[in-house]
């Protein structure tokens, strides 16, 4: 019996082992390269990072990318998810074509939207054989940094809404049939359904869904370098030049521990805005 | 009332044949873009579709210096990764699943919280640690990050296969005379072996598709995306193209194969919150 109760502790130690080496060590090394130099603590590294011409642009397009690309995203699912629970015909199929780019890298879904934003790409290619534009549109370039935002956007959109729409029809799935029936029995029909039984019903879903979207577009890096280069700098981008072309991880390390602040900080915010209008539903 | 039902079924197919076109579409876009002829990516006006298909830019890619190599290690790194990802994460996966057991909800809630580290609080710190350790710029190195990055899904993801795997099957040959790892080896393995290779594949494409870490742990011995994103800078469009496309193929081979477990994994990540 003793090996039995023990048995399971067994089969999460490698587990447990890799998180203590290849999460918990890096999270103390990170915040120790951030804070100490050669003479002990330092807040030396955050005033570099703050104090770097490009640190404020970062910290704006971060925000500002994820604040646009999440309820694009969140709003373009559920209206996938919706119309897929609809159960038309053939729903199995688009279900599939729908989760396509789930598999697709931020870099390659980059490269993709490259194809149709770069100055001889497809969409002045259609504008010009539209009649719409007579010379090609620079929206790649710093003379344009909002059409340069809009095709990171556009981009980002595009790649990670698969992931939003599989937890929220994986969300639909859950949700009983019994209420569903007594919603109509009572005479909730289209869109009130949706409106007062399906989407407070659905409210752990997207609240995960919203967590998990909101931290991976805070952490935006292969999309925007892809399409923007430099033009639109983001942290991550940041915490890769400062390690990979300036070679300084402390610096990096500075960026990666704002990184880590700025994702708790969201996630507790979730968690508290929506918990309590959860419960107000459930009164 | 059947007016009704047509005008509101021409419109669901509407909407959603529009949201499978804006799926599909870009796909498509940087499949022609492969396979246009060079220079005529460069034309203004260029059409849409080019006036024949070439496998020019491909062989150009290809032939480029590194992207071979680098493609090599992708694929080395990714089969490294599922294995060092399922070897740890799926017996965790297998305890969680068959046990209640003192710390079950902690080490769950964990395994939730690993998943919002930035890949820079990760990346960063290791590169510092592995040149200490000898694995800066080894496959190795980035396999084992790749794996600590893969590890929460996989046991997600097996937690699920396993809680598939009715309890009682493995009881009954347990009172049958298999001993505890007879059971899971005879019974439990092979019903939850389809789940675990769609799991190995999602591993694989999660390897595949990761540039970060990559980029900053090699200098040498790059991933095909650490060698893309390296040198982006300074290669031409068409290389950049044939790259997205080229990383692009293996992932939706895998995402179709699998298509069927998607929700298996993603169903069980939320049910969890």
């Amino acid at each position: 019996m003793g090996t039995d109760t023990l048995l399971p502790y067994w089969l999460l130690l490698p587990t447990l082992i890799f998180i203590g080496v290849f999460f918990l060590m890096p999270l103390f090394k990170a915040v120790g390269l951030a804070f100490y130099g050669k003479d002990g603590f330092t807040l030396a590294y955050f005033e570099k990072m703050i104090s770097d011409v490009r640190f404020f642009d970062a910290l704006k397009f971060t925000f500002l990318f994820a604040i646009t690309i999440v309820p694009l995203q969140v709003v373009t699912a559920l209206a996938m998810a919706l119309l897929l629970n609809s159960g038309f015909r053939g729903s199995r199929f688009f279900l599939y074509i729908f989760a396509l780019p789930l598999g697709i890298a931020d870099l390659a879904a980059g490269l993709i939207w490259l194809s149709i934003f770069t100055h001889r790409g497809f969409l002045n290619s259609i504008l010009y054989a539209l009649g719409i534009i007579d010379r090609p549109i620079h929206y790649l370039s710093y003379q344009n940094i909002n059409y340069t935002f809009l095709s990171v956007v556009a981009a980002e959109h595009w790649r990670a809404t698969a992931i939003v729409m599989v937890i929220l029809v994986a969300g639909l799935q859950m949700i009983s049939k019994d209420y569903l029936e007594a919603a109509e029995v009572l005479g909730a029909r289209g869109w009130k359904k949706i409106w007062y039984v399906i989407l407070p019903l659905l409210k752990p879903s997207l609240q995960s869904a919203l967590i998990i979207r909101t931290i991976f577009a805070l952490q935006t890096f292969a999309v925007v370098l892809a399409l923007a280069g430099q033009i639109t700098p983001v942290l991550a981008g940041e915490a890769y030049f400062w390690q990979f072309l300036y070679r300084n991880p402390h610096v990096a390390s500075a960026y990666a521990v704002l990184l880590m602040v700025i994702s708790i900080a969201m996630t507790w915010v979730y968690l508290r805005y929506l918990r309590s209008r959860t419960e107000v539903i459930r009164e | 009332m059947s007016y009704r039902y047509l005008l509101r079924q021409t419109l669901i197919y509407m909407a959603v044949l529009t949201l499978a076109l804006w799926v599909l579409i870009p796909i498509l876009l940087i499949g022609i873009s492969a396979f246009t002829p060079r220079q005529e990516l460069y034309l203004w006006p260029k059409s849409i579709i080019p006036s024949h298909f070439s496998l020019e830019t491909m062989r150009f890619f290809l032939g480029a210096h590194g992207v071979v190599r680098s493609l090599l290690n992708s694929v080395k790194v990714a089969v490294l990764t599922l294995t060092f990802t399922l070897a740890v994460g799926a017996p965790a996966g297998y305890a969680v699943a068959r046990f209640f057991f003192r710390g079950r909800e902690a080490f769950r809630l964990g395994i939730l919280i690993t998943r919002m580290f930035p890949t820079a609080l990760l990346a960063v710190p290791l590169a510092v640690t592995f040149i200490r350790w000898g694995l800066y710029d080894t496959l190795v190195g980035v396999a084992l990050i790749h794996t600590a990055m893969a590890l929460p899904f996989a046991v997600i993801i097996t937690t699920g296969i396993f809680m598939g795997v009715p309890k009682d099957l493995e009881e009954a040959a347990m009172t049958l005379g298999c001993s505890r790892f007879g059971a899971f080896a005879r019974v439990a393995l092979p019903l939850a072996l389809p789940g675990l290779a769609a799991a190995a594949m999602f591993t694989f494409v999660i390897s595949w598709n990761e540039v970060f870490a990559a980029a900053i742990l090699t200098v040498r011995n790059r991933t095909l995306p650490a060698h893309i994103i390296t040198t982006i800078q300074a290669s031409p469009l068409d290389f950049r193209f044939a790259g997205g496309f080229f990383m692009i193929l293996p992932a939706l081979l895998f995402m179709f194969l699998i298509r069927r477990y998607l929700f298996h994994m993603w169903g069980g990540a939320t049910a969890e919150r």
